[in-house]
């Protein structure tokens, strides 16, 4: 094997989701983000998920990062589901003493549900593996305002390091006794912890900036990442609109499709 | 604190996404473009705070939202600077997406904005007001976002309103917790970079 073949760049190696262009998964991600809100009915909002799925598949999701998302997730659908149907009311489905758990509430959960969850692996589906600073260059292509990226990249950049250093932070607190509870005592602590992370990172900006301008840089954001679109990228893209649009036309006109 | 894709009425969600672009181009107009790059950093402390988990009371404990910082020092700086926050998260986190990023940043970022102006109004000397000050400026900023959350949820559909209340009703310890962490936060700040306190 030559010395400079990835093994990543064999065909059989990148799951089909993530071949397309950075620039077209964007798109594609931003419209199955939209289209999912836009579904009123649970038989539409079911189709969706099924439609999750099979990109989840062809991302080949990691299978443990996914059930952590969804588990955050569907924490706040199971709120709902406690408070929407005993609320709205409706013909009960079943009723308990004086709580009523009405149809037209468990129906407006079921679609919530599946719809959010839909969203999110679609989401994670498109966006997988690409790491912010892609996803900046890409939005720079897109003709996003450089202001906004130029932030994004440098809040994606930084993330890890400030993070780093407020845990090295919080443990230095944890060696010297600090046990977090609901007193002042805590609150007092952790403002102290956050206000130091702030003080260093705003050093580090100034810093950072300094080194910048002795560099040579004028404010102005060049990007030197290469992009290629492809006639699949294209037929990509469509297909997403395709599948959008085939959605929202089941969810207007049920009768229109009959399955 | 912010909501989920998936929950919002589509209207709901354009009417988010105008403010928070309006929101967005003022802040970053009145921003010095040389002063971006600490916005950055600012905002990669914001998306750490959020992380922060404080014990609430009664064993429970809650995520940090901290809006109140960025409103504080940044002023309308703080809708770039949240956004971008936001940004991150769903892109690492899946927390919310595309969809819901306008009206979730317009829902943190508009009140922590009202909020900080009304906290540059006090006088400068008086640090005991405005000790004070910062801790109104961290509990109403959250306590802001909270109920333009309820209300985005109410706006929705009629079935979420009794959600929408309890939603609100859940953040009233935390906003306590949010104004005595970001006043402390302040004083700190106060005792070692008086400028920044100051505000960017």
């Amino acid at each position: 094997m030559p010395a400079d073949a990835d093994i990543r760049r064999l065909p059989d190696a990148i799951p089909l989701l993530r071949r397309p262009d950075p620039r077209f998964r964007l798109v594609a991600a931003f419209v199955a983000s939209i289209t999912p809100a836009l579904l009123t009915r649970p038989e539409a909002a079911a189709a969706a998920c099924t439609a999750a799925l099979a990109a989840a598949f062809a991302a080949r999701l990691s299978l443990g990062q996914a059930l952590r998302r969804l588990a955050v997730l569907n924490m706040f659908t199971a709120f709902l589901w406690l408070t929407v149907p005993l609320s709205l009311p409706g013909e009960p489905l079943w009723a308990w003493g004086p709580l009523s758990f009405s149809r037209t509430g468990a129906e407006l959960a079921l679609t919530v549900t599946l719809k959010c969850n839909a969203v999110l692996l679609l989401f994670l589906s498109l966006t997988a593996g690409m790491e912010p600073s892609v996803i900046a260059q890409a939005l720079e292509r897109l003709r996003c305002p450089v202001s906004l990226v130029f932030l994004l990249l440098f809040t994606s950049r930084y993330v890890h390091t400030v993070a780093e250093e407020y845990g090295r932070l919080a443990e230095a607190a944890r060696l010297r006794g600090f046990a977090p509870g609901a007193n002042l005592h805590t609150y007092r602590t952790v403002g102290c912890l956050l206000g130091m992370v702030l003080v260093r990172s705003y050093d580090r900006a100034l810093r950072v900036h300094e080194a910048m301008r002795l560099r040579g840089f004028d404010g102005r954001f060049r990007s030197t990442v290469r992009f290629a679109a492809s006639t699949g990228d294209v037929l990509f893209l469509a297909a997403m609109f395709a599948a959008a649009t085939f959605l929202m036309l089941f969810d207007r006109f049920p009768e229109l499709i009959r399955v | 604190m912010h909501i989920s894709e998936g929950v919002l009425d589509p209207a709901v969600l354009s009417v988010g996404a105008v403010l928070a672009a309006a929101g967005t181009v003022l802040g970053l107009r009145r921003l010095d473009p040389e002063r971006l790059i600490v916005v950055a950093l600012l905002a990669a402390v914001f998306f750490v705070g959020s992380l922060v988990h404080v014990p609430v009371g009664a064993g429970a404990s809650a995520h940090l939202v901290l809006n109140g910082l960025p409103g504080m020092l940044l002023g309308w700086a703080a809708f770039p600077c949240i956004l971008t926050a936001l940004f991150l998260q769903a892109v690492l986190f899946q927390f919310g997406g595309f969809a819901v990023l306008g009206i979730n940043t317009f829902n943190m970022a508009f009140p922590a904005v009202l909020a900080g102006l009304a906290f540059r109004r006090l006088p400068q000397g008086s640090s005991g007001v405005r000790r004070a000050g910062a801790f109104c400026c961290g509990a109403l900023s959250v306590a802001g976002a909270a109920l333009l959350t309820a209300l985005s949820l109410t706006f929705t559909h009629e079935g979420f309103a009794l959600s929408a209340r309890i939603l609100f009703a859940a953040h009233l310890p935390i906003m306590l917790a949010e104004g005595l962490v970001t006043a402390a936060v302040f004083a700190f700040l106060i005792r070692v970079r008086p400028e920044l306190a100051a505000g960017i």
